[in-house]
């Protein structure tokens, strides 16, 4: 009995206790029913208790809202009333007490692209030479963080069609391509479900390969002129590439500087006997030719 | 064993580095930020770059100055907090944002160096003041995703987007 006695005393005592730290706990945030998050642009509504007039604040770095409202009442947002997002503070300001609240606010589906493609301009046959990076947005700017599957797409005339989907990351997703084997200009596409963004790559051709030239005489000079300048992948090298022969004679160097006209570069030098020619155009140099005697 | 004191030192290094009086800042140590190396210089400036952008973040929201984000924020981010001073203004209330912690890891660096997202679990106080008079003080830990690009003179934030932890 005096057990008893002694445990009833005790659950009155800490029932009186919860009691008593019940109304505080109120008052700092346990009577505001706000959902945990909300998408971008959604109706949602707020939920207080009490009664009588208050001031509803939802405060973020993305919006500012500030409502009249009544104590007790639901107060309800229409669609588009809160669209950037973030995280939001809620506030209930009556006379004699505050009602605090946080919620997040996410992104709606995906609507847009930020697409960047790398270089716009590319050497053929390159491994990884083109790099894509695609930020994924919804229709108010936010940026989609929920993971989405991005399919990247390199295709044109002058290649087979590449083709790589890759899952975002914090709303970034990125891939590298390798340019196509053939000068010409590629598609690049990216695409999140039926949103597309494209650019267009020109591949051109990379350095020349193999450079060759000969010689025929002309009266009192040499006529030197390259066999057709191809890259590695057998596409010529854009004309008005310059080509520089240089002729070596007795100790001294002479050099002309000839573009490429429809793939050949050509000039004309004087003829002297044990003369060298030599050719080069860019980084790469290209065969010998020695005229006359040795 | 040698690998964690080396990841400890890097992250009490950039606290010290990059601590102010206001704010304790931790930057996590980056083994990866996807497909371009991040050299040290730029992984300074850009945390020191972010950080004053909260700063700036901090003084516009307090004084109602969208002019106070020119130098730290671009695009979107920009647009977005601008039209929310806007509406502070239009109604009367001011937020006082102080930031507290920064706990910030990086995590993408785009290929040709444009862009550049970090993750930043951040704890700050917010108050609101609603015609100059306090309504209430609230602390925050929010999820903040930033992405930075090159500009001028400085790293600039585009986007500024806080989600659920």
């Amino acid at each position: 009995m005096k057990r008893r006695f002694s445990f009833s005393m005790v659950g009155l005592l800490v029932g009186g206790l919860l009691l008593a730290a019940m109304p505080v706990a109120l008052a700092q945030s346990g009577s505001l029913r706000l959902p945990k998050t909300v998408e971008a642009g959604s109706a949602f509504s707020i939920e207080s208790t009490g009664s009588g007039e208050a001031v509803l604040y939802i405060v973020g770095p993305g919006q500012v809202l500030k409502r009249k409202i009544r104590l007790g009442e639901a107060t309800f947002f229409a669609p588009g009333d809160l669209h950037n997002a973030g995280h939001y503070l809620a506030v209930i300001v009556a006379d004699s007490s505050t009602q605090n609240g946080a919620f997040d606010v996410t992104a709606h589906e995906p609507a847009a692209l930020s697409f960047l493609a790398k270089p716009s301009r590319v050497a053929v046959d390159l491994r990884d030479g083109i790099s894509g990076v695609v930020y994924v947005f919804d229709t108010f700017q936010n940026l989609v963080l929920a993971p989405t599957q991005v399919s990247f797409q390199l295709s044109g005339a002058a290649g087979a069609e590449q083709t790589r989907t890759v899952l975002s990351r914090n709303g970034v997703a990125w891939t590298k391509m390798n340019s196509a084997a053939k000068e010409g200009s590629g598609q690049f596409a990216a695409q999140v479900g039926s949103v597309t963004a494209e650019r267009v790559i020109q591949q051109v051709p990379g350095d020349p390969c193999g450079l060759r030239i000969s010689a025929r005489p002309s009266g009192q000079r040499l006529t030197v002129q390259t066999d057709p300048v191809r890259d590695c992948s057998g596409n010529l090298v854009p004309d008005g590439t310059v080509v520089t022969f240089t002729e070596t004679y007795n100790g001294g160097e002479s050099t002309v500087d000839a573009p490429l006209k429809q793939g050949v570069a050509r000039a004309d030098l004087p003829a002297y006997s044990g003369v060298t020619i030599s050719v080069a155009t860019g980084v790469v140099l290209g065969n010998e030719i020695h005229w006359g005697k040795q | 064993m040698m690998k964690n004191i080396l990841i400890a030192c890097s992250i009490f290094a950039a606290v010290f580095a990059f601590a102010s009086d206001e704010s304790a800042v931790r930057v996590e140590p980056t083994d990866s930020v996807g497909p371009r190396a991040l050299e040290k210089q730029t992984k300074a400036a850009v945390i020191r770059d972010y950080l004053k952008a909260w700063g700036s973040f901090s003084h516009a929201f307090e004084q109602n100055r969208p002019d106070l984000l020119d130098a730290d924020f671009v695009g979107v981010a920009k647009e977005k907090l601008q039209d929310t001073l806007r509406d502070q203004a239009k109604l009367g209330i001011q937020t006082r944002n102080r930031d507290a912690a920064h706990d910030i890891q990086l995590v993408f660096y785009s290929p040709e160096g444009l862009s550049l997202q970090l993750v930043d679990t951040v704890e700050y106080d917010v108050r609101i003041l609603d015609h100059e008079k306090v309504q209430t003080t609230q602390h925050v830990r929010a999820r903040y995703v930033a992405v930075l690009t090159p500009t001028e003179v400085r790293w600039k934030v585009r986007i500024f987007q806080a989600e659920p932890e």
